[in-house]
């Protein structure tokens, strides 16, 4: 069957094994895969999609709640994250191009460092997390609006809010953990699928032309930074250029 | 074989000698696990029709109860609480594991790849896991209902759902949640499928229109279901740990959930409905052996149906608070997708006009389906005004029209399709004066149960109520004896297509003489569907085309 094979170098037909019986031709197959993924993201963007729009509308109704609450964020901690996962796409679109070159060590090195720098991320997150606990600032019980309803105690300088008003910087953080706990569950994700790869990129399978699930991976990882680089202005910077 | 006046279209081969072919999907691997581990589409298909038949008589035996204690207007056969849990069940089983799965999964499944030329779907893996996807969904509802059940409606409506009730409402959400992923994978794998893997030759307007509409099912299950999903996810995150988001003593906005649950669940409606006027399209076309009229428009209306699909959600709210502009704007919109819907039964209509018309099972079913889809259509028409609203909503009106839709359309469809496909399915041909007579039980037997429930919520009756004023009576039961022959309709197909497994009639390639590809090859198909890749260089439903190629056999053969 002549429709099955690639032609290699050398001008050879070669028959990948890793060719799925029921496409005709591997550009068949490789398309198919990358136009699924791109689906994938799509609904990935419908299902963040309901977050965002939940965080719209809050943010329009307690206006003054969600700026001093995002005031509370740890920008420079969240400028080091995007920093961090903009060098980790970086790598990871590296990996892509090692992959198509057949560059099997390169491929392999420039995996581990998307790792890493993913494996980073969430490191500086959970610190930042931490932060909150200590501050109060989780949604729950021990939700805390001290901080905002008498700023001064705690040497911040902005105006202090009403109680009620106080007391919906809880929907802020709620939403600020439930977006930025959903990329970090995209982020782990993609972390344990980084480790599978390295393993198969390790044995020499995307070595040889066949380079679609690296590709597809380069496509989610890149989605996951994406979501990242809407969260930290939404989240973070949105207030900044205010006067205090 | 006497008479020469030829009413049927059927065209059996000599059962004297004809043989089931031996080599098919059916037989070509054997034991439990060649069908828990397969990857053929075709396989997938009947593991999806098994569950899904299993699930539609749990929810139909649901609708059973609900109708028998509706007989009386005293609440004496079970408490209230009892009966909130029965019609929740009812809904989130008959929408969620039957309506949403039942087209696609089975016949979609089967038939896309064959129609468009393809060995098999883009992704037979993630096909399987939208298959096992639907399996924990279904045993998660299960556990829902064997551990206390769960009385909020199929709706989740907060803060009901997250503040005042005390039964498995987290179990029915993961439940929905991970039947949702097994929807999502199906329009993923559908989508890329009919981009990427048609026949050489097979354009996009030389595929049967029940590729078509599944092709427009498929972006509302791509693009809605994951807004149901973080609904459902919020919703458990609520009744969990009490995040604020739906609660308005911490500021949240139980609206907003009614926004983001019928952003997906009204196109839900759609997904539903789509695959049915696929199915009708193909049915009408092979029995008036004409062409579909106005094929385009035809296929296009399916697009313009789903994409306007995403622009009414509102007009389940029209009474809960939303602002007169909107409820205004929604009402509009509302009434724009019955463009479409209109364009659809027109053209079935006109195809019909001066074809040769025999009146096949599966035809009956696509008669029943225009005639009741259009009276569910046009009461939408009621419920979309604003002022009519008011009156009719949540009242038995709104049962009424969304079961003529649902049950008259889709589920008419759906039967209608098994039928036309049974004997490509099975090899066998299902008995056909018996399945004549179910087809006409069902249709008595629905109009029965539902026409009498137009009237009672115009004069008022509320829906989800146990009990109701004794001067109702009279039209419930006769709503009651139409849901007994409903049943036993829906019994019927069950026991004879079963009988037909063994002993139904050999059907051979093509006993309706029909033009789909899938018509074109054995049955069972093989498990790759074709020797070879066919070249397509003919129109859908080209009844010439047919006919030459037909005589060009005989010819061969003699």
């Amino acid at each position: 069957m002549p429709h099955e094979s690639i032609i290699n170098e050398e001008g050879e037909h070669v028959v990948l094994p890793q060719h799925r019986h029921h496409f005709e031709t591997a550009e068949q197959q490789r398309e198919a895969g990358s136009f699924g993924m791109w689906l994938f993201l799509l609904t990935e963007i419908m299902f963040f999609g309901g977050l965002f729009f939940a965080y719209l509308l809050y943010r329009n109704w307690y206006y003054p709640a969600f700026a001093v609450a995002s005031n509370q964020l740890n920008v420079p901690e969240g400028a080091a994250n995007t920093a961090i996962l903009i060098t980790s796409g970086f790598f990871m679109a590296l990996g892509v191009w090692a992959a198509e070159v057949r560059k099997k060590k390169l491929l392999v090195v420039m995996l581990v460092f998307t790792t890493l720098f993913g494996i980073a991320f969430l490191g500086v997150k959970a610190d930042e997390y931490h932060e909150k606990y200590e501050k109060h600032h989780i949604p729950g019980a021990s939700f805390s609006t001290a901080m905002f309803t008498n700023p001064a105690a705690y040497g911040i300088n902005e105006q202090p809010l009403a109680p009620d008003m106080a007391q919906h910087t809880e929907i802020f953080f709620f939403l600020y953990f439930a977006m930025t706990g959903m990329h970090a569950f995209h982020m782990i994700i993609g972390i344990v699928l980084l480790f599978w790869l390295t393993w198969r990129a390790h044995r020499g399978e995307f070595s040889s032309g066949y380079v679609a699930p690296i590709e597809n991976f380069g496509l989610y990882w890149h989605f996951v930074d994406i979501v990242w680089l809407f969260l930290f202005p939404l989240l973070y910077l949105i207030n900044r250029h205010l006067p205090k | 074989m006497s008479t020469p006046i030829t009413h049927t279209i059927v065209n059996l081969p000599d059962q004297a000698t004809a043989q089931i072919p031996k080599r098919n999907y059916i037989n070509n691997e054997h034991g439990l696990l060649s069908w828990l581990l397969t990857g053929d589409h075709k396989r997938i298909a009947i593991l999806y029709l098994i569950s899904i038949t299993f699930f539609f008589f749990i929810g139909g035996a649901f609708a059973g109860l609900i109708r028998l204690e509706l007989l009386t207007p005293a609440p004496d056969l079970v408490s209230s609480d009892t009966y909130n849990k029965f019609f929740t069940m009812h809904g989130i089983i008959m929408i969620f594991l039957f309506l949403v799965p039942s087209v696609p999964a089975t016949l979609g499944n089967f038939l896309i790849p064959i129609m468009i030329g393809a060995k098999d779907l883009a992704f037979p893996k993630i096909n399987l896991l939208s298959w096992y996807l639907y399996v924990v969904g279904g045993i998660l509802t299960l556990a829902a209902l064997v551990l206390g059940g769960v009385d909020t409606g199929w709706t989740f409506t907060t803060p009901l759902s997250t503040h005042y009730l005390n039964t498995h409402v987290i179990t029915a959400a993961t439940a929905i949640f991970v039947a949702g992923f097994a929807s999502i994978f199906t329009g993923l794998n559908f989508i890329v499928t009919i981009h990427r893997m048609r026949a050489p030759g097979m354009t996009w307007f030389r595929m049967p229109l029940f590729v078509w509409s599944n092709y427009a099912a498929s972006i509302l299950m791509v693009l809605g279901t994951p807004v149901l999903a973080i609904t459902l996810v919020l919703v458990a995150l609520e009744r969990l740990i009490g995040i604020g988001v739906f609660d308005p003593t911490k500021g949240g906005d139980p609206l907003l959930f009614q926004h983001l649950f019928w952003f997906y669940s009204h196109p839900a409606v759609y997904i539903m409905i789509l695959p049915g006027m696929g199915v009708i399209s193909e049915v009408i076309s092979t029995f008036s052996r004409k062409r579909v009229f106005g094929y385009t428009a035809v296929a296009f209306s399916s697009v313009a149906i789903a994409l306007f699909g995403f622009f009414v959600w509102a007009h389940h709210m029209f009474i809960m608070g939303v602002s007169n502009y909107s409820a205004l704007v929604f009402s509009l919109l509302t009434m724009l997708v019955a463009v479409p819907s209109a364009i659809k039964i027109f053209n079935w209509a006109f195809t019909l006009q001066k074809g040769s018309i025999t009146f096949e099972t599966p035809m009956l079913y696509a008669f029943a389906f225009i005639g009741l889809f259009t009276i569910g259509g046009l009461t939408g028409i009621f419920l979309g005004s604003l002022g009519m609203d008011i009156h009719l909503t949540e009242t038995y009106f709104i049962v009424a029209h969304f079961h003529y839709v649902m049950v008259g359309g889709m589920l008419m469809a759906f039967l209608a399709g098994i039928h036309f496909w049974w004997p490509k399915m099975t090899g066998r041909m299902y008995p056909e004066s018996l399945s004549k007579l179910s087809a006409v039980t069902s249709f008595i037997g629905f109009n029965l149960t539902f026409m009498p429930q137009f009237i009672l919520g115009y004069l008022g009756m509320p829906r989800r109520y146990h009990a109701y004023p004794p001067e109702y009576q009279v039209l419930n039961v006769l709503s009651t004896a139409g849901a007994t022959v409903l049943g036993v309709g829906f019994m019927l197909p069950l026991l004879y297509l079963g009988w037909s497994l063994k002993y139904g009639a050999i059907a051979g390639n093509n006993p309706w003489q029909a033009t789909g590809l899938e018509w074109q090859i054995q049955s069972p198909p093989l498990t790759e569907n074709f020797t070879e890749i066919p070249i397509v260089d003919y129109e859908a439903y080209d009844y010439e085309w047919l006919e030459k190629k037909q005589r060009e056999e005989v010819t061969t053969v003699g």
